[in-house]
């Protein structure tokens, strides 16, 4: 049996894990539904009379104080929040792989240069350097979220591509490719990228969590994804000074974000016990 | 076997390679003015105990050497009359696994984890040869039938942990020689395999050799694979060569007390004993050899001269050279 398909066994017999794959599959769809099931987030059928309405059977969640349906902002939060969670971490991994194979394969100056800068980025607080970009940049589309975010984001995966490459490098496989003629492409294709790729894999989809959380922090804070394009984050601003009076404004995305968030941690946390049993608690 | 090998073109001369390592401790000689010869299709052993650089020999011969190892300059591997140490990058590339084969000892580390077997072998071959996929699949499966694995049609699909230990040796062997090479540096090939399979393995490599007409350098420690596969032989000792000589010389008239102490710590059926003999001491750190003969603070017959003058290799007889006074001066010999 293929060591994937060793992997992807063990997941599926991993509970928590499977709970967790089966709700990210369901925040996707929900997500990509979105414009089906909720086609305007930002319609106000009636500015005044239907601000801060509790749950009802025309608006499930109620409504917030600008009188929108809360249901409809929510699942069209998750496209925000899943395509800045997803397409940060998987450019973050992409970044930090070809870093952290440049380190390890091109010799020790490199290597000194590229993981000491790596030192330096990562003793700095990340929402600190994203706050003083955003303050400054008003307008910043989603796609530059998604840049920005990763931009701050790969120094882990390139630590671990790198201690990986290190390791692998010696390895007597590597070698003995290298004794046959293989090249270098070819030893980094065949030899080494499939060995990096599951610890990689790993890291992508525990940080999945951390970024959707750091994206809803920042729109929490008014910065990056701007209203009135509804996020959790920015949806949580708007319920907080109702907290009280109409807490639906802010529990339906917050409990949205922690589920989305647990369930991210649970199937990254599976991919991690799949693919290195020994660490399997 | 008796008198010299008759002389023939030799496939590989190695002159005065020296490989230094530059570390903490100061500069390693782990190979030091190496010399030796491979003749087209024949099996010559190199021996020597962990350490003295049999591996970094090989692993030299191919420009296999990693910083901080380093070959020295005024060393020449030649092939074929090529000079392997002043070919480029590509070229030395396309020697590799083409023309000079190396196996490792370890067959389960040699093997790549998450690779299929079949793919592996096809891999190599597509490292040398513009062949399409399908084309390398299909040699790897007769690659595989010609080292003697069953069903190798299906087995190419298995996975390096599915096999038996004796099974990826052959995988290896498979690999190494599935570009034909002319030689094939074998560095102890069966050290990490039981005995039975051990001379499966050796038996194996004979009859591919006779097959392909490859030469091949068996590096080894076993004194038992020397005599029974090897026709001439070399001795290393702390980064040089001690011995050289056809193999019947060497078991019959050990010249080096180095060889002596060897061929003495093999236990033998016709002789009891109890302990069993050692060379006393320890090879010394290749930072720090000896001044003199380097194996003079563990030589039994060593005087004066051993310690103050390193011997060059003397003629014992035609084909058989040691590196020892004692050759000069027999009288000096202890009982």
């Amino acid at each position: 049996m293929s060591p994937w398909r060793a992997a992807a066994r063990r997941f599926r017999r991993n509970r928590p894990a499977v709970l967790g794959a089966v709700l990210v599959a369901a925040l996707a769809l929900a997500a990509l539904g979105a414009p089906l099931l909720a086609p305007d987030p930002l319609a106000q059928p009636d500015p005044v009379r239907l601000q801060d309405r509790p749950p009802s059977a025309a608006h499930l969640l109620g409504t917030d104080p600008y009188s929108r349906d809360v249901l409809s902002r929510t699942l069209n939060g998750a496209r925000v929040s899943l395509l800045v969670g997803v397409g940060a971490a998987l450019l973050a991994v992409t970044l930090g792989t070809g870093v952290g194979l440049a380190a390890g394969l091109a010799g020790r100056r490199t290597d000194e240069v590229l993981m000491r800068g790596v030192d330096v980025a990562l003793a700095l607080p990340r929402i600190v350097l994203l706050l003083a970009v955003f303050a400054v940049w008003d307008q910043a589309p989603a796609s530059a979220v998604v840049a920005l975010i990763a931009a701050t984001g790969w120094f882990q995966a390139s630590r671990i591509v790198r201690a990986a490459v290190l390791s692998l490098r010696e390895a007597d496989f590597v070698s003995a490719a290298r004794a046959l003629g293989a090249t270098k492409p070819a030893i980094v294709r065949r030899h080494l990228l499939p060995h990096v790729a599951a610890p990689v894999i790993v890291s992508a989809s525990l940080d999945v969590g951390n970024i959707i959380l750091l994206e809803a922090g920042l729109s929490y804070l008014g910065l990056g994804v701007r209203p009135p394009t509804p996020t959790w984050g920015n949806m949580i601003m708007d319920g907080k000074d109702v907290l009280f009076s109409a807490p639906w404004v802010a529990l339906a995305p917050g409990c949205a974000l922690v589920l989305t968030v647990v369930a991210f941690n649970l199937a990254g946390d599976g991919l991690r016990d799949a693919f290195d049993p020994r660490m399997a608690a | 076997m008796s008198g010299p090998p008759a002389p023939r073109a030799p496939l590989l001369e190695v002159h005065d390679l020296t490989v230094n390592f530059t570390g903490y401790d100061g500069v390693a000689r782990a190979v030091d003015g190496v010399d030796l010869a491979v003749a087209d299709g024949e099996t010559v052993g190199l021996v020597g105990e962990s350490g003295c650089g049999k591996s970094v020999t090989a692993l030299a011969i191919l420009r296999l050497i990693e910083p901080p190892g380093h070959i020295a300059h005024g060393s020449s591997v030649r092939l074929e009359g090529r000079d392997l140490l002043a070919l480029g990058a590509k070229e030395i590339r396309a020697v590799r696994g083409n023309h000079v084969a190396l196996v490792f000892q370890e067959p389960l580390s040699a093997l790549n984890p998450v690779l299929k077997i079949g793919d592996q072998i096809a891999e190599a071959i597509r490292a040398h040869e513009a062949v399409s996929r399908s084309t390398a699949r299909w040699r790897a499966v007769e690659m595989l039938t010609a080292v003697g694995i069953a069903d190798a049609e299906r087995r190419a699909a298995s996975y390096p942990h599915q096999l038996s230990g004796g099974m990826r040796q052959r995988v290896l062997l498979a690999m190494a020689l599935a570009c034909r090479p002319k030689l094939l540096l074998a560095d102890e090939p069966t050290t990490a395999l039981d005995v039975t399979i051990q001379a499966e393995i050796l038996e194996l490599l004979d009859g591919l050799q006779q097959k392909l007409g490859m030469a091949v350098l068996l590096i080894t420690h076993n004194l038992g694979i020397v005599a029974e596969r090897t026709r001439r032989v070399y001795v290393m000792y702390a980064g040089q060569i001690v011995e050289e000589a056809t193999t019947a010389q060497l078991f019959a008239q050990p010249a080096h007390p180095y060889t002596e102490g060897l061929l003495a710590a093999v236990p033998r059926l016709d002789e009891r004993r109890e302990r069993l003999r050692a060379i006393p001491g320890q090879v010394p750190p290749a930072y720090a050899w000896p001044a003199g003969c380097r194996f003079h603070p563990r030589c039994p017959h060593a005087w004066e001269k051993c310690a103050a003058e390193a011997p060059p290799l003397l003629e014992v007889a035609p084909g058989h050279k040691a590196r020892c006074w004692l050759v000069e001066e027999p009288m000096r010999r202890k009982k």
